[in-house]
Protein backbone atom coordinates (compact mmCIF):
# COMPACT_ATOMS: atom_id res chain seq x y z
CA UNK A 1 0.00 0.00 0.00
CA UNK A 2 2.77 2.35 1.06
CA UNK A 3 4.82 1.14 -1.89
CA UNK A 4 2.02 1.97 -4.29
CA UNK A 5 1.58 5.42 -2.78
CA UNK A 6 5.26 6.15 -3.33
CA UNK A 7 5.07 4.99 -6.91
CA UNK A 8 2.03 7.15 -7.56
CA UNK A 9 3.81 10.14 -6.08
CA UNK A 10 6.82 9.46 -8.32
CA UNK A 11 4.53 9.34 -11.36
CA UNK A 12 2.90 12.59 -10.32
CA UNK A 13 6.20 14.34 -9.71
CA UNK A 14 7.80 13.13 -12.97
CA UNK A 15 5.00 14.57 -15.08
CA UNK A 16 4.68 17.65 -12.90
CA UNK A 17 8.33 18.49 -13.66
CA UNK A 18 8.01 17.97 -17.43
CA UNK A 19 4.73 19.81 -17.86
CA UNK A 20 5.83 23.48 -17.97
CA UNK A 21 8.06 22.68 -20.98
CA UNK A 22 5.01 22.09 -23.10
CA UNK A 23 4.61 25.63 -24.38
CA UNK A 24 1.96 25.56 -27.08
CA UNK A 25 1.50 21.81 -27.17
CA UNK A 26 2.89 18.50 -26.15
CA UNK A 27 5.48 17.74 -28.81
CA UNK A 28 8.24 19.51 -26.91
CA UNK A 29 7.63 17.05 -24.08
CA UNK A 30 8.17 13.88 -26.08
CA UNK A 31 11.96 13.68 -25.80
CA UNK A 32 11.77 14.58 -22.10
CA UNK A 33 9.11 11.98 -21.36
CA UNK A 34 11.17 9.38 -23.18
CA UNK A 35 14.26 10.27 -21.16
CA UNK A 36 12.48 10.23 -17.79
CA UNK A 37 10.24 7.22 -18.27
CA UNK A 38 12.46 4.98 -20.35
CA UNK A 39 16.09 5.90 -19.63
CA UNK A 40 16.00 7.13 -16.05
CA UNK A 41 13.11 5.37 -14.35
CA UNK A 42 13.00 2.35 -16.68
CA UNK A 43 9.25 2.14 -16.24
CA UNK A 44 8.63 1.31 -19.89
CA UNK A 45 10.67 -0.17 -22.73
CA UNK A 46 11.57 1.68 -25.91
CA UNK A 47 8.98 -0.30 -27.86
CA UNK A 48 6.35 0.69 -25.32
CA UNK A 49 7.34 4.32 -25.75
CA UNK A 50 6.89 4.16 -29.52
CA UNK A 51 3.43 2.74 -28.99
CA UNK A 52 2.67 5.42 -26.39
CA UNK A 53 3.42 8.23 -28.80
CA UNK A 54 1.66 6.62 -31.75
CA UNK A 55 -1.46 6.23 -29.65
CA UNK A 56 -1.24 9.67 -28.06
CA UNK A 57 -1.26 11.22 -31.48
CA UNK A 58 -4.24 9.24 -32.71
CA UNK A 59 -6.54 9.86 -29.77
CA UNK A 60 -8.14 13.32 -29.51
CA UNK A 61 -6.63 15.68 -26.97
CA UNK A 62 -3.16 17.02 -26.24
CA UNK A 63 -0.22 14.72 -26.88
CA UNK A 64 1.23 15.47 -23.43
CA UNK A 65 -1.97 14.59 -21.56
CA UNK A 66 -2.59 11.50 -23.67
CA UNK A 67 0.90 10.11 -23.21
CA UNK A 68 0.72 10.81 -19.47
CA UNK A 69 -2.57 8.92 -19.25
CA UNK A 70 -1.18 6.01 -21.26
CA UNK A 71 2.10 5.75 -19.35
CA UNK A 72 0.40 6.14 -15.96
CA UNK A 73 -2.07 3.42 -16.94
CA UNK A 74 0.74 1.08 -17.97
CA UNK A 75 2.57 1.56 -14.69
CA UNK A 76 -0.24 1.57 -12.13
CA UNK A 77 -3.61 1.09 -13.82
CA UNK A 78 -6.39 3.63 -13.65
CA UNK A 79 -4.99 5.26 -10.51
CA UNK A 80 -1.71 5.70 -12.34
CA UNK A 81 -3.45 7.27 -15.32
CA UNK A 82 -5.33 9.74 -13.13
CA UNK A 83 -2.17 10.60 -11.18
CA UNK A 84 -0.08 11.16 -14.31
CA UNK A 85 -2.77 13.36 -15.90
CA UNK A 86 -3.05 15.37 -12.68
CA UNK A 87 0.72 15.79 -12.64
CA UNK A 88 0.98 16.90 -16.24
CA UNK A 89 -2.03 19.23 -16.04
CA UNK A 90 -1.63 20.95 -12.70
CA UNK A 91 1.33 23.25 -13.55
CA UNK A 92 -0.19 24.42 -16.82
CA UNK A 93 -3.59 24.81 -15.15
CA UNK A 94 -2.05 27.11 -12.55
CA UNK A 95 -0.08 29.09 -15.13
CA UNK A 96 -3.15 29.54 -17.33
CA UNK A 97 -5.26 30.54 -14.35
CA UNK A 98 -2.61 33.07 -13.25
CA UNK A 99 -2.62 34.58 -16.73
CA UNK A 100 -6.40 34.75 -16.69
CA UNK A 101 -6.42 36.34 -13.23
CA UNK A 102 -3.90 38.99 -14.27
CA UNK A 103 -5.86 39.70 -17.44
CA UNK A 104 -9.00 40.43 -15.44
CA UNK A 105 -6.99 42.32 -12.83
CA UNK A 106 -5.61 44.84 -15.34
CA UNK A 107 -8.68 44.68 -17.55
CA UNK A 108 -9.71 48.06 -18.92
CA UNK A 109 -6.22 49.50 -18.68
CA UNK A 110 -5.66 51.47 -21.91
CA UNK A 111 -2.22 49.95 -22.54
CA UNK A 112 -3.53 46.40 -22.20
CA UNK A 113 -6.56 47.18 -24.36
CA UNK A 114 -4.22 48.59 -27.01
CA UNK A 115 -2.00 45.50 -26.84
CA UNK A 116 -5.00 43.25 -27.39
CA UNK A 117 -6.24 45.24 -30.39
CA UNK A 118 -3.06 44.07 -32.10
CA UNK A 119 -2.93 40.61 -30.49
CA UNK A 120 -6.46 39.75 -31.72
CA UNK A 121 -5.29 40.26 -35.27
CA UNK A 122 -2.15 38.22 -34.68
CA UNK A 123 -4.26 35.38 -33.29
CA UNK A 124 -6.17 35.27 -36.58
CA UNK A 125 -2.81 35.00 -38.37
CA UNK A 126 -1.80 32.17 -36.04
CA UNK A 127 -5.06 30.32 -36.69
CA UNK A 128 -4.50 30.68 -40.42
CA UNK A 129 -0.95 29.43 -39.94
CA UNK A 130 -2.34 26.44 -38.04
CA UNK A 131 -4.70 25.75 -40.94
CA UNK A 132 -1.83 25.84 -43.46
CA UNK A 133 0.30 23.51 -41.34
CA UNK A 134 -2.50 21.01 -40.90
CA UNK A 135 -3.52 21.22 -44.55
CA UNK A 136 -0.02 20.04 -45.47
CA UNK A 137 -0.65 16.70 -43.80
CA UNK A 138 -4.41 16.51 -44.35
CA UNK A 139 -4.68 17.36 -48.04
CA UNK A 140 -3.10 14.44 -49.85
CA UNK A 141 -5.21 14.28 -53.02
CA UNK A 142 -8.19 15.80 -54.86
CA UNK A 143 -10.78 14.16 -52.62
CA UNK A 144 -9.29 15.54 -49.41
CA UNK A 145 -9.03 18.97 -51.04
CA UNK A 146 -12.69 18.78 -52.01
CA UNK A 147 -13.70 17.72 -48.49
CA UNK A 148 -11.80 20.65 -46.99
CA UNK A 149 -13.33 23.15 -49.44
CA UNK A 150 -16.85 21.84 -48.90
CA UNK A 151 -16.34 21.77 -45.14
CA UNK A 152 -15.88 25.52 -44.71
CA UNK A 153 -19.31 26.68 -45.99
CA UNK A 154 -20.96 23.65 -44.35
CA UNK A 155 -19.70 24.87 -40.96
CA UNK A 156 -21.74 28.05 -41.31
CA UNK A 157 -24.86 25.87 -41.05
CA UNK A 158 -23.91 22.63 -39.29
CA UNK A 159 -22.47 22.22 -35.80
CA UNK A 160 -18.79 21.11 -35.76
CA UNK A 161 -19.64 17.98 -33.73
CA UNK A 162 -22.00 16.82 -36.46
CA UNK A 163 -19.54 17.72 -39.22
CA UNK A 164 -16.78 15.61 -37.63
CA UNK A 165 -19.21 12.77 -36.91
CA UNK A 166 -20.49 12.74 -40.51
CA UNK A 167 -16.85 12.89 -41.67
CA UNK A 168 -16.06 9.73 -39.72
CA UNK A 169 -19.09 7.99 -41.21
CA UNK A 170 -18.12 9.01 -44.74
CA UNK A 171 -14.68 7.58 -44.04
CA UNK A 172 -16.17 4.23 -43.08
CA UNK A 173 -18.34 4.23 -46.20
CA UNK A 174 -15.27 5.10 -48.28
CA UNK A 175 -13.52 1.89 -47.23
CA UNK A 176 -16.08 0.02 -49.27
CA UNK A 177 -15.39 1.99 -52.44
CA UNK A 178 -11.82 3.17 -52.41
CA UNK A 179 -8.88 0.87 -51.89
CA UNK A 180 -6.57 2.26 -49.20
CA UNK A 181 -5.84 5.74 -50.49
CA UNK A 182 -5.10 6.86 -46.98
CA UNK A 183 -1.42 6.20 -46.60
CA UNK A 184 -0.12 8.96 -48.81
CA UNK A 185 3.44 10.25 -48.74
CA UNK A 186 2.42 12.48 -45.87
CA UNK A 187 1.46 9.76 -43.47
CA UNK A 188 5.00 9.39 -42.20
CA UNK A 189 4.64 12.76 -40.54
CA UNK A 190 2.51 11.22 -37.85
CA UNK A 191 5.39 9.12 -36.67
CA UNK A 192 6.81 10.29 -33.40
CA UNK A 193 10.46 10.44 -34.54
CA UNK A 194 9.64 13.01 -37.15
CA UNK A 195 7.20 14.92 -35.00
CA UNK A 196 9.53 15.42 -32.08
CA UNK A 197 12.37 16.67 -34.25
CA UNK A 198 10.35 19.08 -36.31
CA UNK A 199 9.89 22.40 -34.49
CA UNK A 200 6.75 23.10 -36.52
CA UNK A 201 4.96 20.36 -34.69
CA UNK A 202 5.48 21.89 -31.29
CA UNK A 203 2.44 24.03 -31.86
CA UNK A 204 0.03 21.26 -32.61
CA UNK A 205 -0.73 19.21 -29.61
CA UNK A 206 -2.78 16.54 -31.28
CA UNK A 207 -1.34 14.43 -34.00
CA UNK A 208 -4.02 14.54 -36.60
CA UNK B 1 -26.61 26.48 -14.84
CA UNK B 2 -23.31 27.79 -16.17
CA UNK B 3 -21.14 25.05 -14.64
CA UNK B 4 -23.20 22.33 -16.28
CA UNK B 5 -23.10 24.14 -19.64
CA UNK B 6 -19.33 24.41 -19.35
CA UNK B 7 -18.92 20.78 -18.36
CA UNK B 8 -21.20 19.51 -21.10
CA UNK B 9 -19.57 21.64 -23.83
CA UNK B 10 -15.98 20.80 -22.95
CA UNK B 11 -16.65 17.15 -22.18
CA UNK B 12 -18.15 16.70 -25.65
CA UNK B 13 -15.33 18.76 -27.13
CA UNK B 14 -12.76 16.53 -25.46
CA UNK B 15 -13.90 13.62 -27.60
CA UNK B 16 -13.32 15.42 -30.89
CA UNK B 17 -10.36 17.55 -29.89
CA UNK B 18 -8.25 16.86 -32.97
CA UNK B 19 -5.84 19.17 -34.66
CA UNK B 20 -3.99 20.70 -31.77
CA UNK B 21 -6.67 22.93 -30.37
CA UNK B 22 -7.33 25.71 -32.85
CA UNK B 23 -9.86 23.51 -34.64
CA UNK B 24 -11.92 23.62 -31.45
CA UNK B 25 -12.48 27.38 -31.62
CA UNK B 26 -15.73 27.12 -33.61
CA UNK B 27 -17.17 24.80 -30.95
CA UNK B 28 -16.21 27.20 -28.17
CA UNK B 29 -17.51 30.20 -30.14
CA UNK B 30 -20.89 28.66 -30.82
CA UNK B 31 -21.31 27.52 -27.21
CA UNK B 32 -20.25 30.94 -25.89
CA UNK B 33 -22.82 32.74 -28.01
CA UNK B 34 -25.55 30.14 -27.46
CA UNK B 35 -25.21 30.27 -23.66
CA UNK B 36 -24.21 33.95 -23.57
CA UNK B 37 -20.95 33.32 -21.69
CA UNK B 38 -19.07 36.32 -23.07
CA UNK B 39 -18.62 38.71 -25.98
CA UNK B 40 -16.76 37.70 -29.13
CA UNK B 41 -13.90 40.10 -28.32
CA UNK B 42 -13.48 38.67 -24.85
CA UNK B 43 -13.43 35.19 -26.37
CA UNK B 44 -10.68 36.19 -28.79
CA UNK B 45 -8.67 37.50 -25.83
CA UNK B 46 -9.12 34.20 -24.01
CA UNK B 47 -7.89 32.25 -27.06
CA UNK B 48 -4.91 34.62 -27.27
CA UNK B 49 -4.07 34.01 -23.61
CA UNK B 50 -4.45 30.26 -24.20
CA UNK B 51 -1.91 30.49 -27.02
CA UNK B 52 0.56 32.24 -24.75
CA UNK B 53 0.46 29.54 -22.07
CA UNK B 54 2.14 26.15 -21.93
CA UNK B 55 -0.11 23.13 -22.36
CA UNK B 56 -2.64 22.13 -25.00
CA UNK B 57 -4.43 25.12 -26.52
CA UNK B 58 -7.87 23.50 -26.39
CA UNK B 59 -7.56 22.78 -22.67
CA UNK B 60 -6.08 26.21 -21.96
CA UNK B 61 -8.97 27.85 -23.81
CA UNK B 62 -11.45 25.77 -21.85
CA UNK B 63 -9.84 26.82 -18.55
CA UNK B 64 -9.89 30.51 -19.49
CA UNK B 65 -13.40 30.46 -20.90
CA UNK B 66 -14.55 28.61 -17.79
CA UNK B 67 -12.85 31.12 -15.54
CA UNK B 68 -14.23 34.04 -17.47
CA UNK B 69 -17.77 32.61 -17.37
CA UNK B 70 -17.92 31.26 -13.81
CA UNK B 71 -14.75 32.07 -11.87
CA UNK B 72 -12.36 29.52 -10.35
CA UNK B 73 -14.97 26.75 -10.15
CA UNK B 74 -15.70 27.30 -13.84
CA UNK B 75 -12.00 26.92 -14.61
CA UNK B 76 -11.73 23.68 -12.62
CA UNK B 77 -14.91 22.16 -14.10
CA UNK B 78 -13.83 23.05 -17.64
CA UNK B 79 -10.35 21.59 -17.18
CA UNK B 80 -11.75 18.34 -15.75
CA UNK B 81 -14.32 18.16 -18.55
CA UNK B 82 -11.54 18.41 -21.15
CA UNK B 83 -9.24 15.90 -19.43
CA UNK B 84 -11.82 13.17 -18.76
CA UNK B 85 -12.37 12.19 -22.41
CA UNK B 86 -8.59 11.91 -22.92
CA UNK B 87 -8.32 9.53 -19.97
CA UNK B 88 -11.36 7.50 -21.00
CA UNK B 89 -10.23 7.25 -24.63
CA UNK B 90 -6.61 6.44 -23.88
CA UNK B 91 -7.52 3.67 -21.44
CA UNK B 92 -10.11 2.10 -23.71
CA UNK B 93 -8.09 2.51 -26.89
CA UNK B 94 -4.89 1.24 -25.24
CA UNK B 95 -6.55 -2.11 -24.66
CA UNK B 96 -6.88 -2.85 -28.35
CA UNK B 97 -4.58 -0.33 -29.96
CA UNK B 98 -2.75 -2.86 -32.09
CA UNK B 99 -6.07 -3.86 -33.56
CA UNK B 100 -7.06 -0.36 -34.67
CA UNK B 101 -3.61 1.05 -35.44
CA UNK B 102 -3.18 0.81 -39.21
CA UNK B 103 -6.69 -0.63 -39.55
CA UNK B 104 -8.08 0.46 -42.94
CA UNK B 105 -11.31 1.67 -41.37
CA UNK B 106 -9.61 3.95 -38.85
CA UNK B 107 -7.26 5.24 -41.52
CA UNK B 108 -10.26 5.95 -43.75
CA UNK B 109 -12.00 7.85 -40.98
CA UNK B 110 -8.94 10.01 -40.44
CA UNK B 111 -8.57 10.46 -44.18
CA UNK B 112 -11.88 12.35 -44.11
CA UNK B 113 -11.66 13.89 -40.64
CA UNK B 114 -8.25 15.52 -41.22
CA UNK B 115 -9.41 17.77 -44.09
CA UNK B 116 -12.53 18.59 -42.05
CA UNK B 117 -10.35 19.66 -39.16
CA UNK B 118 -8.58 21.92 -41.65
CA UNK B 119 -11.99 23.36 -42.63
CA UNK B 120 -12.72 23.96 -38.95
CA UNK B 121 -9.55 25.98 -38.52
CA UNK B 122 -10.13 28.00 -41.71
CA UNK B 123 -13.69 28.61 -40.52
CA UNK B 124 -12.35 29.78 -37.16
CA UNK B 125 -10.01 32.25 -38.89
CA UNK B 126 -12.85 33.64 -41.05
CA UNK B 127 -15.23 33.97 -38.09
CA UNK B 128 -12.62 35.62 -35.90
CA UNK B 129 -11.69 37.96 -38.72
CA UNK B 130 -15.36 38.95 -39.00
CA UNK B 131 -15.89 39.53 -35.28
CA UNK B 132 -12.69 41.54 -35.08
CA UNK B 133 -13.53 43.53 -38.22
CA UNK B 134 -10.32 42.53 -39.99
CA UNK B 135 -11.99 41.88 -43.33
CA UNK B 136 -13.76 45.26 -43.41
CA UNK B 137 -12.13 47.53 -45.94
CA UNK B 138 -12.30 50.85 -44.22
CA UNK B 139 -9.57 53.42 -44.68
CA UNK B 140 -8.37 54.51 -41.29
CA UNK B 141 -5.04 54.40 -39.52
CA UNK B 142 -6.19 51.57 -37.30
CA UNK B 143 -7.65 49.31 -39.99
CA UNK B 144 -4.67 49.71 -42.30
CA UNK B 145 -2.08 49.22 -39.57
CA UNK B 146 -3.96 46.15 -38.36
CA UNK B 147 -3.91 44.60 -41.83
CA UNK B 148 -0.19 45.35 -41.83
CA UNK B 149 0.25 43.62 -38.44
CA UNK B 150 -1.75 40.68 -39.75
CA UNK B 151 0.58 40.36 -42.74
CA UNK B 152 3.70 40.78 -40.63
CA UNK B 153 2.49 38.14 -38.16
CA UNK B 154 1.89 35.66 -40.98
CA UNK B 155 5.31 36.46 -42.43
CA UNK B 156 7.03 35.91 -39.07
CA UNK B 157 5.24 32.57 -38.62
CA UNK B 158 5.53 31.16 -42.12
CA UNK B 159 8.80 32.58 -43.42
CA UNK B 160 10.85 33.44 -40.36
CA UNK B 161 9.39 30.42 -38.51
CA UNK B 162 9.20 32.25 -35.22
CA UNK B 163 7.62 30.65 -32.22
CA UNK B 164 3.96 31.84 -32.12
CA UNK B 165 4.34 32.91 -28.50
CA UNK B 166 7.00 35.48 -29.44
CA UNK B 167 4.85 36.70 -32.32
CA UNK B 168 1.95 37.26 -29.90
CA UNK B 169 4.16 39.09 -27.40
CA UNK B 170 5.75 41.33 -30.05
CA UNK B 171 2.36 42.08 -31.51
CA UNK B 172 1.16 43.11 -28.07
CA UNK B 173 4.09 45.51 -27.74
CA UNK B 174 3.34 46.96 -31.18
CA UNK B 175 -0.29 47.40 -30.16
CA UNK B 176 0.69 49.24 -26.99
CA UNK B 177 2.94 51.55 -28.98
CA UNK B 178 0.43 52.22 -31.76
CA UNK B 179 -3.01 52.36 -30.16
CA UNK B 180 -2.70 53.69 -26.62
Amino acid sequence: MKEQGRKLFQIFWTFFKISPVSFGGGYAMIPLIEKEINEKKKWLTRDDMTEVFALSQTVPGGVGVNSAAFIGHRISGIKGALTAVAGVSLPTFLIVLALGLSYFFVQGHPKLEAAFVSIRVTIIAIILYAAIKIAKTAIVDKITFFIMTAGVPALFFIHPFIVIFIGGLIGIVLTFFKKRPYTGANSKQYKQEDASKNPDNYMWGAGI
Amino acid sequence: MVLWELFYTFFMMGFVSFGGGYAMIPIITSAASEYGWMSAERLTDMIALAGMSPGPIATNSAILVGYSAAGISGAIISALAMLLPSIILVITVAAFFNMIHHSPMVEAMFYVIRPLVTSLIIFAAIRFGLTNHLWILKVSFQSISLLFIFGLSLFALLKLRWNPIYVILLSGLAGTALYS
